[in-house]
């Protein structure tokens, strides 16, 4: 079966659960209520070969609700099919784990706790992975400076506000030539 | 029979006279530290790759006597910051720091070590100079090998250049007052 049998399939199997369903240049994704996730999750891996969990992300819709989405990113062994689940959820709405269907959840999901704040229910071991444990802040969401927040923890790290100097300094992608392209300072526009 | 009590007369002799230098003792101690600076090596990311490359055939800094890396800072001399200082690894960088016996030098290799480089960020320490006495910054994003055995050599300049002892008798005041 093909990805895009795959979606009609999960379309047919749970019906209203499955919210929305995007292909685009080939790559198909689906979006399902939260609690319909792990279901969802499991039939792909049992009913349709997905044993491969490529990856989890989040992304911040800050301003939105429910603010975030998580994306799921999902592979046969043999790579002949991947599709995306991507499921919205709120501020301080954990989400059902996946580390019982695919171990490779453990430390993705721990990096979505870590940097945007997004919890899971069930999972074994949900600690922060990048920062220390005891760092205030999930700092990828939206609403959290680039340059930082200062913070001190004795004896474990410190964190302090990085001199932005006019920056972030970003490259000009559409611009004709290399000159334009180059990454500069947007602070005044 | 050679009588053990005798003692020869204080006269010119070619053979001793010729390889007697006189110096000063903080000279003296300074040729031996510049000369034998053993390089604590503290690889946090992609500039360690060109620190190991410093370190191997091609560009041999045991031509400079600097090719005995420690990886016990309390073997060592030169604290050689190669790579990004993250907030998480700030403080074990100063720990290690702490650990080496005086006396003893700081290298910033690259823009990261030296200034927090590209990663004006909340995860980035921007230049461990804000925990460590820097003696030299190395430029670049990573510095050639070429431009780490520049830095080195002009520690060594640097170190040619201190008081050794008299640093040390002051430290030593200091402590004791
Ligand atoms: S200065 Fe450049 S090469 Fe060196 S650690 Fe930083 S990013 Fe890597």
């Amino acid at each position: 079966m093909a990805a895009a049998d795959d979606v009609k399939w999960i379309r047919e199997t749970f019906a209203e659960k499955v919210l929305e369903t995007v292909e685009f240049r080939g790559e198909q994704s689906l979006r399902v209520a939260p609690d319909a996730l792990h279901p969802v999750l499991e039939k792909c891996r049992d009913e349709l070969g997905f044993a491969m969990l490529l990856d989890i992300s989040a992304v911040d819709h800050l301003g939105e609700t429910p603010r975030f989405d998580v994306v799921y990113e999902l592979a046969t062994l043999d790579d002949s099919k991947h599709l995306r689940v991507k499921v919205k959820v709120a501020e301080d709405e954990p989400l059902a784990s996946a580390v019982d269907l695919w171990g490779a959840a453990d430390w993705h999901e721990r990096e979505v706790w870590d940097l945007m704040g997004i919890g899971f229910v069930g999972h074994p071991n949900l600690k922060r992975i990048l920062m220390w444990e005891g760092y205030p802040y999930f700092p990828l969401r939206k609403d959290f400076p680039l340059a930082g927040r200062p913070t001190e923890m004795p004896d474990v790290a410190f964190t302090g506000v990085a001199p932005m100097e006019g920056g972030p300094f970003v490259a000009n992608t559409g611009a004709p030539n290399a000159v334009l392209r180059e990454p500069r300072s947007h602070a005044s526009d | 029979m050679v009588s053990t009590t005798t003692t020869l007369e204080a006269a010119y002799d070619s053979k001793i006279e010729s390889n007697v230098i006189v110096t000063r003792v903080d000279a003296a101690m300074n040729w031996v530290r510049k000369n034998s600076l053993w390089p604590m090596p503290m690889g946090l990311a992609c500039c360690a790759i060109e620190l190991m490359a410093t370190a191997s055939a091609r560009f041999d800094i045991s031509r400079f006597g600097m090719e005995v890396m420690r990886f016990s800072p309390r073997q060592a001399d030169v604290l050689v910051v190669s790579g990004t200082v993250t907030y998480k690894m700030a403080l074990a960088v100063k720990r290690i720091w702490d650990q080496m016996p005086e006396p003893k030098w700081c290298v910033a290799m690259g823009a990261c070590a030296s200034s927090g480089g590209m990663y004006r960020s909340y995860a980035v320490l921007q230049g461990i100079d804000q925990l460590i006495p820097v003696d030299v910054y190395i430029s670049g994003c990573p510095p050639r090998p070429e431009a780490l055995i520049a830095g080195l050599m002009r520690l060594q300049e640097k170190v040619d250049t201190e008081h050794a002892l008299f640093d040390q008798k002051r430290s030593m005041f200091a402590r004791s007052m």
